[in-house]
């Protein structure tokens, strides 16, 4: 980083910077939209097969319609399909009849109807009535976008309203209205840790793919000193049992970075099969040696609470020491990065091997150090999870931490303030993708085709600079996003 | 890197590195020798025998054969021996030449002593065994194709699982909805295709970090097939009941025995594979279609300035490649289970890399690899039957610790291709 004033152009270019991946969001979420547009049955709906009433006098012309109007699109009489009103009630004209008292065939209805007249119901298409399949189209991405909203910031009126009652005195509210913002909290803390994992690799130019095993391995490790050591006062249990966790995940990533370096063997295979003997050893561990005594499923043991993470609220909001304690990571490895020689090694050895080693760094080690560092975040998350959330670990532990995690990378540019940032982006998204579900049925996988478009946008800022016709080319990548 | 650094020795070029491998292969064709000894002639008995099935269980073409009965203790010191004498060898004057070959025999000693030490006293369906190999391969085999085709004309290709995963959803989905197995097989290798296509656009032409968009493709096709299967597979179960192609037995070839029910009883997936894979092999080594391919992977450059358009052989390879990785995505439901679940291809694509790697970047060799990956995965299914001591888990392992150690080149030696990863630029 260069130290001294900056000129106004470089001042500028910094926000410069910040369109890309916010345009690259917006466009993410656009795309995502129209997947959920194209896949929702009510749109599909409301673009072939619109109910339109015959009337007399149009009133509500997104239901009803003229007998004039209606001939211009319909065939002269009654078709199947169609419905009609028979004492006052609708019935569907079909050729075979399941439900007599909602069904009649078509001579009986043509008997009634010898032609189209009011109290017949025909059915438009998209192009007859273009407004409803609008209308529709945007209320299923409305729905399903206010979902994600208010699953994961929180309703802002219940919000304003139980902050008046709180100022009130009365604050039992408070945990309501506040808990999905929290929740997001928690989910983005992982994030951080993993991104900032993921992108002190970028920064040694090391791709660590492995996150995902290092997370379990710290875990393994981590929730071993969690529940085996009884009776430590909190001072020395928590410290301990995060420690040991990173520990775990360092030893996971030092591997494939001693490979790397000794036999050049590349870390992108090597951490890929680092990640499934994790998972197998996981298995076998908490199928075996550390499966929860008297208990038929994969988990281990309950950590003691002298190992838990305290937790700031009371139940049901579980936002814990952990948020505060990867902000400060976020901070430390910043500082590690640019304001220690530790740090500068590291990042010259990934902008250009060659020039650190005539320059006499000892590539070996900042090789190992870079990965060990990182899979040490990455195991710190695991513990994060464990010690500050469920206080066990289940077999099926991860929610996919590993790939996520290079998405908050690039995201944030490999800048420990920029993976913050994307972390509680993908916290706000993930927390919120689980409502979505719940309330307009869609599932919760589309954020993980939102990440990757996001990947894909940041990794190739050319496709947002042609889509939206931006002119600067922004400074240099911070990411190794170039082959 | 290990190998920037040579000496001359006797007026040949000797690479150091080369020395110490060889020296470490000896050690540890020792080791297995001493393991042999070690680990299962204790816990047998004198007198005991092992009977390995070779018969398929159900109604064949094949003709019977007698099963093999082997002495336990017997076979386990000679492959000790024989382990131990190949070792000695290695380090005093080396294989040169059969050094594949010594390797292949060691590990197969290895793995019949145990499977001998495990069957002890018992019978084991040995036939049964290599059949599920071959079945299980199959997305191996088809993902380290697909690899293959990819990375020989320099493009890394880390999504050959998300396209295996997009092939298997599109083939159920399709399969089902046209109620034909091949327009569905026809249709998601289309799909594969059409990811393969992604790749190269975003690899090639906005030059992205090979990793990072193979990541990227890998996320998004997670994400697109999950998301159709739970909203629209996982209610209607018509739209995931595609049916799958039924065996066929290919006259003559299939009543061989022990080869005939493994290999020519099988599904026509498995057939097309056979094809495949022998068209590959000589397409790669024998036409100039192959020539360019292994060209533009080592040294695009040149091959630019001999008139190879370098940009579009990569963007056929690379989609002839997704359609190959699709295949095996396909297999997983046309060719076994009729249904497509979430995440099914498990990790299969990336088993395939290492296939791919463990075999040495040729097709052959990848085969072989991933029927090694295949027989693993086969035992271990098997032993747990067998109720022997050793958790399956480590079973599961073993194929990645495998590609690990020869990946570090600790045993054989496996080189990518020059160029691999390097977008490359037109002057």
């Amino acid at each position: 980083m260069k130290k001294g004033k900056r000129t106004e152009k470089e001042r500028r270019q910094r926000w410069r910077g910040l369109l890309v991946p916010l345009l690259a969001i917006v466009t993410a979420l656009i795309i995502s939209g129209l997947l959920i547009i194209v896949t929702d049955f009510d749109v599909h709906d409301a673009f072939t097969h619109i109910p339109m009433e015959i009337v007399d006098r149009v009133e509500y012309s997104w239901e009803e319609v003229s007998l004039e109007e209606a001939l211009e699109h319909h065939a002269a009489q009654v078709e199947i399909g169609d419905r009609v009103r028979v004492d006052g009630r609708w019935r569907t004209v079909v050729e075979t009849i399941d439900n007599p008292e909602r069904q009649l065939t078509l001579d009986e209805a043509r008997e009634i109807y010898p032609e189209l007249a009011v109290g017949v119901m025909v059915h438009f298409n998209f192009w007859q009535r273009p407004m409803v399949g609008f209308a529709a189209a945007w209320e299923s991405v409305a729905s399903a976008y206010a979902a994600l909203f208010e699953g994961s910031i929180g309703s802002p009126v219940q919000m304003v309203r139980a902050l008046i009652a709180a100022i009130g005195g009365d604050s039992s509210q408070l945990g309501r209205a506040f808990y999905p913002l929290t929740e997001s909290l928690v989910t983005a803390t992982p994030y951080i840790l993993t991104g900032l994992a993921v992108a002190l690799g970028f920064k040694a130019g090391l791709f660590n793919i492995g996150a995902e095993g290092q997370y379990f391995v710290g875990g393994l490790l981590g929730v071993f000193v969690g529940y085996s050591l009884k009776g430590l006062p909190m001072i020395v249990h928590l410290p301990l049992t995060l420690l040991a966790g990173m520990v775990g995940g360092a030893i996971w990533g030092a591997i494939p970075g001693l490979l790397k370096a000794k036999t050049g063997a590349h870390e992108v295979i090597n951490t890929i099969m680092m990640n499934y003997i994790a998972f197998a050893l996981a298995d076998w561990l908490l199928n075996g040696p550390m499966q929860r005594p008297d208990d038929f499923r994969p988990i281990s043991a309950e950590i003691q609470p002298s190992a838990f993470l305290p937790q700031f609220f009371a139940s049901p909001i579980r936002l814990h020491l952990g948020f505060i304690l990867a902000l400060l990571v976020a901070a430390a490895v910043y500082w590690l990065l640019f304001k220690t020689t530790v740090g500068f090694e590291l990042r010259t050895v990934g902008t250009n091997p060659h020039a650190a080693r005539y320059a006499g760094m000892n590539l070996t080690w900042n090789y190992v150090l870079a990965m060990a560092l990182s899979g040490g975040l990455a195991g710190l998350a695991a513990m994060n999870d464990i010690c500050g959330v469920i206080h066990y670990m289940p077999n099926a532990f991860s929610a996919g931490y590993g790939f996520d995690a290079i998405a908050l990378a690039l995201l944030g540019r490999s800048h420990p303030v920029g993976v913050v940032l994307a972390a509680l982006l993908f916290g706000i998204l993930r927390a919120g993708a689980s409502r979505m579900q719940s309330v307009a049925q869609i599932p919760i996988d589309i954020i993980s085709i939102l990440q990757a478009m996001i990947i894909i946008f940041i990794a190739a800022p050319e496709i947002i600079r042609a889509l939206y016709r931006l002119r600067d080319k922004p400074d240099a990548e911070l990411a190794p996003t170039k082959g | 890197m290990s190998t920037a650094t040579q000496s001359i020795d006797h007026g040949q070029i000797v690479d150091p590195a080369e020395v110490r491998r060889g020296r470490t292969m000896g050690i540890f064709y020792v080791l297995i020798g001493v393991c042999i000894y070690w680990l299962f002639v204790p816990s047998s008995q004198p007198g005991q025998t092992a009977i390995l099935g070779l018969n398929p269980g159900t109604q064949s073409a094949a003709l019977t054969i007698p099963d093999l009965v082997m002495p336990v203790r017997g076979s386990l010191y000679a492959m000790a021996l024989v382990s131990i004498v190949l070792g000695v060898i290695q380090l005093v004057r080396g294989f040169k030449r059969f050094e594949g070959l010594v390797l292949g025999v060691v590990a197969l000693f290895l793995v019949m002593s145990f499977v001998v030490w495990a069957a002890r006293g018992t019978g084991f369906n040995m036939l049964g065994v290599l059949a599920s190999t071959l079945q299980r391969a199959m997305p191996i085999v088809l993902a380290a194709l697909s690899g293959v085709m990819c990375e020989r004309s320099g493009i890394i290709n880390i999504a050959i699982e998300g396209m295996m995963l997009m092939a298997a959803m599109t083939s159920a989905l399709f399969g089902s909805i046209t109620g034909s197995l091949w327009l569905g097989l026809i249709i998601s290798l289309l799909f594969a295709g059409l990811l393969g296509w992604l790749l190269a656009v975003l690899s090639i032409r906005y030059k992205i970090n090979q990793v990072i968009s193979g990541t990227a493709i890998n996320i998004l096709s997670t994400g697109l097939t999950s998301f159709i299967s739970a909203k629209f597979m996982s209610e209607n179960a018509a739209l995931n009941n595609s049916g799958k192609f039924t065996n066929v037995a290919i006259p003559l070839l299939s009543r061989i025995p022990i080869i005939g029910p493994i290999f020519f009883e099988t599904n026509v997936i498995v057939y097309m594979m056979y094809i495949l894979l022998i068209v590959m092999h000589v397409m790669l080594y024998y036409t100039r279609w192959g020539l360019r391919t292994r060209a533009i992977g080592e040294h695009p450059r040149a091959a630019d300035t001999l008139g190879v358009d370098v940009l579009r052989m990569r963007y056929i390879n690379v989609i002839i490649g997704g359609m190959v990785a699709g295949l095996g995505g396909a297999f997983l439901v046309l060719g076994s289970v009729p249904r497509f679940d979430e995440l099914m291809t498990a990790g299969k694509g990336f088993i395939g890399l290492a296939a791919m790697i463990f075999g040495k970047w040729n097709p052959f060799g990848a085969f072989g690899a991933s029927l090694i990956f295949g027989f693993a995965d086969a035992l271990q299914g098997k032993l747990q039957i067998l109720e022997v001591p050793i958790p399956s888990q480590f079973m599961r392992m073993a194929p990645y610790l495998i590609t690990m150690i020869v990946l570090a080149g600790v045993v054989g030696r496996s080189e990518a291709p020059a160029a691999e990863g390097e977008p490359y630029e037109k002057q």
